[in-house]
């Protein structure tokens, strides 16, 4: 392998509390001396290597230090001790439109961002027409941007950040912009660039997004380094170690259970068409996912959501009942909802099943179980070679004489 | 850390952060461009008035240009005072004015610093080039002596830089050294020959040749001099004079990149 795009050696990182946060020389001269504070270590001997071309995320809970060690790759923050090391064109996308002035207009924000972020004049005079199609403001180029909604700001700024054409671009939570068109291209672009070999690293509290887009993943806690490898397994054993802690240990091993409570998920069924639970299921029968909750106190408009896993991680499919148009009235007692499944197109594996009750915007979790079914899949009467399902698809030929029979 | 040849490799991020300066500043103001010159000729106006006028405070007499003029007098060592103001305080905040850029972006943070003052630097060169008009039309021939007045500027603007950089810096650390600065102005101000001639602290001090050194030792009272040299009389400023001011702008310079260097390490999470 060619040398790492990014080695970090025994980083540490060491924030001051202060106790009154008062710089004033004023206060110092009355103190005679410098303002009190408590040392932590927001990261503490941090090592890792990321390969060229690779996109890695790094995950962990608030505080974790996940930002302060992309900042510190960024060469914004300085590390106490220890060293990170960059190969080539570094490109940040911590604030969008970071640096734009509101009086000038979008191509003088454009020109003056783009080199900010280290663009030279004839790079941004050959990227200029991309930078504004992709931002979709071909009509507001020349308005100052002080006039743009702030959704138009965060379009342009991001639109100039990912036209850097970066060796290493660093990302931190700023994938969900714009509306879905925007957000369409976006991921696109991210594809090309790491298509073109740059080497991306995310830091995100989605795990979901972690999860589809990086390679590797790094897992932080409490500013020390705890694990690093395939996006898959070390999501995984975050997840498993994370929620066990919210969930003060009543799941069991291989799941984790958080949210507020107001509604419950007592329990994730496989059912069959004789409505009996199966431990075993056949690709292509007729099945009924149940999820058995209770509610202390009715909860209005709540959304269910099922997700169903590999034991490797990847998520094969994550139905909710808002996207499918069903809309509970509310829910209060004991009771069950069903999704019924006609035809089961999973292939032949094991497979986990978590369920989550929300509120309707989706932001509010009720209830998490992760992983709380595990079940087996077992090939049925139709065989469909390997993968994770089954498309239900008939082969058919328009000119069966030609092609129907082998010489 | 940051080396000489990055700030090289950010050049172009010098002048348009330069430009964002110059045309932030004006934009959408009614008189625009206007502005930078009123401000000048607002305070030449009261300047002239209160101590040309009222306290006949008499210009000195240019030798050998002869000029006698205390409008003249006065803008020869107003406009460099002005510009030293405007960028030791616009200087100093600069990092604190672009706290969003140095919290989220990466890059020699000297830039931020370099570019206020370019910004002021632009538009003390155009004063310079109205009082030049103003002054042919007076009478004064000083077009052989733009060159000169150019490497004076050229030495000013590092001075003033050197200052800005270390405070610049300090100021993110102790939030009111800017009013301190702005009180310490001031004072620097009425302790430079700028609204009274030389001769009158030579006067002044007669006898005491310990606190005209000590006088003759504030760089601006050298600037405000060989300004007027080159510009109100006409002539060669001493070579005492200039050679101060070199050693004052490159100990200025020194000591505010190495204090910024120095300083500039946790910038980040101070501001």
């Amino acid at each position: 392998m060619s040398e790492p795009a990014i080695s970090v050696e025994h980083l540490s990182k060491r924030f001051r509390l202060y106790h009154d946060r008062n710089q004033s020389l004023k206060a110092a001269v009355m103190r005679g001396r410098r303002a009190r504070y408590e040392e932590f270590w927001a990261l503490r001997d941090v090592s890792l290597e990321i390969a060229e071309g690779v996109t890695y995320g790094f995950i962990g809970t608030n505080g974790s230090g996940k930002s302060t060690l992309l900042k510190c790759l960024a060469r914004i923050l300085e590390p106490d001790e220890g060293s990170s090391r960059t190969r080539g064109k570094v490109s940040a996308l911590l604030e969008l439109g970071a640096g734009f002035h509101p009086e000038l207009s979008g191509r003088e924000n454009v020109y003056l961002n783009g080199s900010i972020l280290g663009m030279a004049k004839a790079e941004l005079d050959r990227r200029f027409d991309d930078i504004v199609e992709f931002a979709g403001l071909e009509r507001f180029i020349d308005t100052p941007v002080k006039n743009y909604s702030s959704g138009m700001y965060v379009r342009l700024g991001f639109s100039v950040a990912i036209n850097v054409d970066p060796d290493i671009l660093l990302v931190d939570e700023v994938l969900a912009v714009g509306d879905e068109q925007f957000q369409r291209r976006c991921n696109e672009r991210f594809a090309d660039l790491r298509a073109e070999g740059t080497t991306i690293v995310v830091v995100s509290h989605s795990l979901s997004s972690v999860q589809a887009i990086c390679d590797e993943v790094a897992w932080l806690d409490d500013g020390i380094l705890r694990e690093t490898g395939p996006a898959g397994d070390v999501i995984d054993q975050y997840l498993l170690e994370v929620h066990q802690e919210r969930s003060d240990g009543q799941a069991h091993a291989t799941s984790g259970r958080w949210g507020s409570g107001e509604v419950t998920i007592d329990e994730l069924e496989v059912l069959g068409a004789d409505g009996r639970p199966l431990d075993l299921v056949r690709t292509g029968e007729r099945i009924t996912l149940r999820v058995r909750y209770s509610a202390a106190a009715p909860v209005a408009h709540p959304v269910f959501t099922l997700a169903l896993h590999t034991l490797e991680g990847t998520l094969v499919t994550n139905p909710n009942t808002r996207d499918a148009g069903f809309h509970p009235e509310q829910v209060s007692g004991s009771g069950y909802l069903d999704l019924m499944v006609d035809q089961m197109p999973l292939l032949p594996g094991t497979y986990d099943l978590s369920g989550s009750i929300t509120d309707s915007s989706g932001l509010h979790i009720f209830d998490h179980r992760h992983r709380a079914l595990r079940f087996d899949v077992e090939a049925g009467a139709r065989r469909d070679g390997s993968g994770l399902v089954t498309m239900n698809g008939r082969w058919a030929m328009t000119d069966p004489v030609r092609h129907g029979s082998a010489p | 850390m940051t080396t000489v040849l990055e700030l090289r490799r950010h050049r172009e991020l010098f002048t348009n952060l330069t430009l964002r300066e110059l045309r932030g500043k004006y934009k959408r103001s009614v008189l625009g461009w206007g502005w930078s010159m009123i401000n000048p000729l607002a305070q030449m106006a009261i300047f002239t008035l209160v101590f040309g006028f009222f306290l006949k405070v008499p210009p000195p007499t240019g030798d050998p240009s002869g000029m006698h003029v205390f409008a003249f007098f006065l803008l020869c060592g107003l406009l460099p005072w002005t510009f030293l103001s405007n960028g030791v305080t616009g200087g100093m905040g600069s990092l604190l004015a672009n706290a969003n850029l140095v919290k989220k972006v990466w890059f020699p943070r000297q830039i931020l610093v370099a570019s206020t003052i370019g910004g002021f630097s632009v538009s003390f060169l155009i004063e310079l080039g109205v009082l030049t008009v103003a002054l042919l039309i007076a009478g004064n021939m000083v077009v052989p002596w733009m060159v000169p007045l150019l490497g004076i500027v050229v030495l000013q603007v590092a001075f003033v830089l050197g200052l800005a950089l270390a405070l610049s810096v300090w100021n993110v650390y102790f939030r009111d050294l800017e009013y301190l600065v702005g009180i310490g102005l001031q004072f620097w101000f009425y302790a430079t020959p700028i609204v009274y001639p030389m001769s009158f602290v030579d006067k002044a001090l007669e006898g005491r040749p310990e606190l005209l050194t000590l006088y003759r030792l504030n760089p601006m009272t050298r600037f405000a001099e060989v300004y007027r040299d080159l510009y109100y009389s006409l002539r060669w400023p001493t070579l005492a004079d200039t050679s101060y001011l070199v050693a004052c702008a490159v100990v200025s310079l020194v000591i505010g990149w190495v204090s910024f260097n120095r300083l500039q390490g946790r910038l980040a999470e101070e501001l």
